[in-house]
């Protein structure tokens, strides 16, 4: 299938390079990580998004985030493409990101749009979590 | 081109034409060749292709031990399927509307079989095992008073494992019921022998066994007679089962592709075998693998393998110096995993990442070891991606946990 050079080039750095394109996990239980999981294996696809944040003034700025994608070329780009959009953002910039500007940085084919859906609602559940600890 | 760095791994998939056969092939197209029409009667062009197509047609009996005048060509498996189905279920639906097939037939069957319950006829989908094998006791099971026709494959294509056609065919010949069989994937990678196996309707590609695309055969038995509705009307060749002009270009090159295969079957068999025995042995150290299909009942040149918290489509494109495919069809439109692995019974996250890796005639030992040595490492890589592997790593079992589905 048509995967656009932006999707494969993503996708193939992330996995040639897993640390320097933030893959991995973060301590759950620590009370500046949230932690958001969606999607469902028998679906074909899972992603969990974990944001490390500050305060900063009176709101809370993004300062690391780190994630993990079990899923298609495509949902491990997403994930990784949503990654670079967060780092530097506060909580109210990250809540404002939707899944088209990942459609449109990636060039996503409509078949996977749910993808880029399932990458906005890892960051809102993530946000959430957090906001909860605090 | 495609570049020479990929790896091909999808012979079940088609296969390359056997320079040998496009070389027969070339004989007939061009002005200095053979490029006559086979039903001309009046002169030597039409003479020597009608010789040249029947000579073809003497090469793919003789590999399955056939009457040649059993051989009907069409333009491939897929049509052959259809004008078997079809045509033995139009031609005795006085007799009886019922048809038997399985989940896990090609598509090519499966079609059809939609397409004649449209037209009245019931059709029966039996369950394989957990193999991706149909058992006769099943197949007789099913049979019924007004049931005409059982439709199974052969070799899967999906997974390499072989129905019983002998005790299938007992049960189907005792009760008058006809038995076709699709043997796309069959040809060159196992003895058939029509001459005793009860069988009546048999499909053949040539793509599959080094031949053309676009060209395929259906056996359609003498004694006991089988006779079938043509789907395609025109001018009343191959015995009115199929009209159209023949194209002996690719006729003969299917003989040749099938009389090379009569002759190296053997040869192509060893060397397969060798390489799906190091292939599964290296594989296998990989934790979390998974055999899909049946190892004892199988053939070697199929080879298909899940492997667990990895995504298929994502292994594939990992592997990207490897031409391999997806049981998982998370590539197409559907986003559904294997029809054929959901038979199975198989959990859908294994159906998502599995792999069929096929071999054939022109695969080398460097192509294998090549293979393993980036298999491992794209699925250490994916793992190490992948908070299914995570969570399986911290002991979570997966089945407990509560998706937050999309």
């Amino acid at each position: 299938m048509a995967y656009s050079k932006k999707v494969v080039d993503k996708f193939e750095n992330t996995l040639n390079d897993p640390k320097a394109f933030n893959v991995g996990r973060f301590d759950p239980k620590e009370e500046n990580v949230g932690t958001g999981m969606v999607g469902a294996p028998a679906c074909g696809d899972v992603m969990k998004l974990q944001i490390k944040c500050e305060p900063s003034g009176n709101t809370h700025v993004i300062k690391d985030v780190k994630f993990k994608t079990y899923g298609c070329g495509s949902a491990i780009a997403s994930s990784s493409e949503l990654v670079d959009m967060l780092i530097g953002k506060t909580l109210e910039e990250a809540k404002a990101i939707k899944n088209k500007e990942i459609v449109d940085a990636l060039e996503l084919p409509p078949i996977k749009i749910h993808c880029s859906v399932l990458a906005e609602d890892s960051i809102k559940q993530a946000i959430e979590d957090y906001e909860s600890k605090q | 081109m495609t570049e020479k760095s990929t790896i091909y791994l999808d012979y079940a998939s088609t296969t390359p034409v056997d320079p040998r056969v496009a070389s027969k092939m070339m004989e007939y197209l061009t002005p200095d060749g053979e490029f006559g029409n086979p039903a001309s009667r009046s002169h030597r062009y039409g003479w020597k292709a009608d010789d040249a197509v029947e000579e073809a047609r003497s090469h793919v009996a003789n590999l399955v031990n056939a009457d040649p005048r059993e051989i009907v060509w069409t333009s491939g498996a897929t049509e052959a399927d259809n004008l078997a189905v079809k045509g033995v279920a139009r031609f005795y639906k006085s007799k009886g509307n019922h048809i038997i097939t399985s989940k896990i037939e090609h598509k090519a069957v499966l079609d059809p079989c939609r397409q004649l319950e449209r037209e009245g006829f019931e059709v029966t989908y039996l369950e394989p095992n957990e193999f991706g094998i149909i058992q006769p006791g099943q197949v007789k099971e099913a049979i019924k008073e007004s049931t005409i026709l059982v439709s199974l494959m052969h070799i899967n294509n999906e997974l390499g494992t072989l129905n019983d056609l002998q005790s299938i065919g007992e049960i189907t010949r005792e009760s008058g019921v006809f038995f076709h069989v699709d043997a796309a994937q069959s040809t060159g990678k196992v003895e058939i022998d029509l001459s005793t196996l009860p069988v009546d309707l048999m499909s053949f590609s040539a793509h599959k066994t080094y031949g053309p695309k676009g060209i395929g055969a259906l056996f359609v038995r003498r004694k006991p007679r089988v006779r079938i509705e043509a789907l395609i009307h025109g001018g009343g060749h191959e015995r009115g089962m199929r009209s159209g002009t023949l194209a002996p270009h690719q006729i003969v090159g299917m003989g040749e592709a099938f009389r090379i295969a009569k002759l190296e079957m053997t040869k192509d068999h060893e060397m397969i075998a060798k390489y799906h025995e190091k292939f599964l042995d290296e594989a296998m150290k990989i934790e979390h693998v998974y055999i899909n299909g049946d190892l004892k009942n199988k053939v070697p040149n199929i080879l298909n393998m899940s492997f667990n918290f990895v995504e298929g489509e994502s292994l594939i494109m990992g592997l990207k110096d490897i031409a391999v495919s997806s049981g998982s069809a998370c590539t197409s439109a559907s986003l559904e995993p294997s029809y054929v692995l959901r038979a199975l019974g198989r959990k859908d996250e294994l159906a998502h990442s599995s792999i069929r890796f096929s071999f054939g005639r022109f695969t080398k030992q460097s192509d294998v070891d090549k293979t393993l040595s980036i298999l491992n490492n794209v699925v250490d890589r994916l793992r190490e991606l992948s908070p299914l592997w995570e969570m399986h790593l911290d002991g979570i079992d997966l089945d407990t946990v509560t998706w937050n589905t999309h």
